[in-house]
């Protein structure tokens, strides 16, 4: 009975050291994976084709209203110190640098990844997993892979989109609400906004592509317990990937910081 | 059990396993010889589909040797596994088949991994597979659209595709109406003969068992209890063989056994 509690202490730490060790494992095979040759050019094909021309849409509504609500909130704020020559500088460069990358990492992350622990857990207690092993086949090559590289591509991708759409909803809402020019705020964003804080939010955008497309592999390949297993992966999938996108951009977006872009 | 280890093809010797706390085998031993049909009979649970998946590595032993053609696979890697994985299939429970693929594609994946063949070649070879399991000209449709039946005879399509010298049977009758259980016994039967395979068949539906074997083994205790050819089998007193079969004779839901050997 007394040893019970201090069990339980240790239970948690040791299943996330688990976990973690698993993760990492795994993005280690992945990136020795994605260097052979014999790798599945078609499955990474139709990868990209269901990841990321299916998340376009959430994307692209995601920035388009981020940056109209950024531009009302701001266009209000900044009035009252006077600076309201700004509100285009200040919407653009965080939409591109911050908001751009994060947020469709985030809902295009919760979209993905679900989906991808979904499938892949859903092979795991069908012995589909099993059966790519047993013919011969690593399923890291012929699952992980692929999924990985594709949310890698796709992320960046969608983001240059998610960011030229929402200055163009942060443009829209200026003009109407606040009757600023469009020119006049296409002018004042491209004075701003340079190729480094392009680069910066999209070398952000592959990391996190990276670290979904792992997680969610992991998840999906570990799922125990039949259907409900599923479930429980696929929930903690997205609530994973979220947290973990969050603090991996409050960590690249500082070393980003550091090599001066 | 074999007069003389050295003979055997496939052989089981002093196997231990446990899943944490639940011990699965003591000391469990097997032998089979080349070309026979040897079935493990065994209540749910007892670890009977295990059996299969150590021989095949999909799982390592905690100790013991599991010899396949004079081989120890204990110790082999994937990449040395691949190929005994070539001379050795599996029929997953389910079927296991991947349903993101067409069932031509199923059936030509072991063919893909295991021989060099040009595309002509695989596609004339998936489809007389197919017709040996009775379902010609199907290539194109999806194991979605697929009875409980015709998974399973596309899924032992698919297992011997590659020409294997050892079939692994998980519960092949598992959850078919009679009229399968019979077709698909027929079929292990005629692969039996016509392809001279060594089977090793894993079930606890004692009918089909008389059916198809050349010799039965009863797992049982953690540990294989008896190999007995068929008759003797049946009309063993060992009091665990004798409760089993009885238990399975007086089931109103199962045809006498007479009836079908």
């Amino acid at each position: 009975m007394e040893s019970r509690p201090a069990r339980l202490w240790l239970e948690k730490p040791r299943r996330f050291m688990i976990a973690l060790g698993g993760i990492s494992l795994l993005a280690w095979r992945t990136l020795v994976g994605s260097f052979d040759r014999r790798f599945a050019f078609k499955e990474l094909l139709y990868q990209i084709e269901s990841i990321g021309i299916r998340s376009i849409a959430i994307a692209v509504l995601t920035a388009i209203f981020s940056g109209m609500v950024m531009t009302v909130q701001f266009s209000v704020q900044m009035a009252r110190f006077g600076v309201k020559e700004y509100v285009s500088s200040v919407v653009s460069l965080s939409l591109v640098r911050e908001l751009g990358p994060a947020l469709t990492a985030l809902m295009v992350g919760g979209r993905v990844g679900a989906g991808i622990a979904a499938e892949l857990g859903s092979m795991r207690v069908t012995e589909q997993i099993d059966a790519i092993r047993a013919m011969g086949a690593d399923p890291v090559r012929k699952l992980v892979v692929p999924r990985v590289l594709a949310t890698m591509t796709v992320l960046p991708l969608l983001t240059i989109l998610a960011d030229v759409l929402g200055v163009l909803g942060a443009m829209v809402a200026a003009r109407v609400g606040s009757d600023v020019s469009m020119t006049l705020f296409l002018q004042s964003m491209l004075r701003s906004v340079a190729m480094e804080d392009l680069a910066h939010g999209l070398i952000k955008t592959v990391f996190f592509g990276f670290l979904l497309g792992v997680i969610a592999c992991y998840k999906g390949l570990e799922t125990g317990g039949g259907t409900a297993g599923v479930g429980r992966a696929t929930t903690e999938t997205v609530v994973i990937t979220s947290l973990v996108t969050l603090c991996a951009d409050f960590v690249l977006t500082n070393l980003l910081l550091g090599f001066g872009i | 059990m074999s007069p003389s280890a050295s003979t055997a093809f496939i052989e089981f010797r002093q196997v231990r396993q446990a899943f944490g706390k639940n011990r699965l085998y003591d000391d469990l031993s097997l032998c089979v010889n080349r070309g026979e049909t040897m079935t493990i009979l065994g209540g749910s649970g007892s670890g009977k589909s295990v059996m299969l998946k150590l021989l095949i590595g999909l799982l390592k032993p905690d100790s013991g040797v599991i010899r396949f053609d004079g081989q120890d696979l204990v110790p082999l890697d994937e990449q040395k596994l691949l190929p005994v994985r070539r001379r050795i299939s599996m029929l997953f429970q389910g079927g296991a088949l991947f349903d993101s693929l067409s069932v031509g594609e199923n059936v030509a994946y072991p063919i893909h991994e295991h021989l060099h063949l040009s595309a002509k070649q695989v596609a004339e070879r998936v489809a007389e597979k197919l017709a040996l399991v009775g379902l010609p000209g199907i290539e194109n449709m999806w194991p979605a659209e697929l009875s409980g039946g015709m998974r399973k005879r596309v899924a032992i399509a698919r297992a011997i595709a590659a020409d294997p010298e050892v079939l692994l049977y998980d519960e092949p009758t598992t959850g078919l109406d009679p009229i399968n259980t019979r077709r698909i016994n027929e079929l292990i039967m005629s692969i039996q003969r016509n392809l001279r395979v060594t089977s090793l068949v894993v079930t606890h539906d004692l009918a089909s068992a008389f059916m198809i074997s050349d010799r039965m083994a009863m797992l049982s205790e953690r540990r294989i209890l008896a190999t007995l050819p068929c008759e003797e089998f049946r009309r063993s007193q060992e009091s665990a063989i004798h409760d089993f079969v009885s238990a399975m004779a007086l089931d109103p839901s199962r045809p006498p056994q007479g009836s079908l050997s």
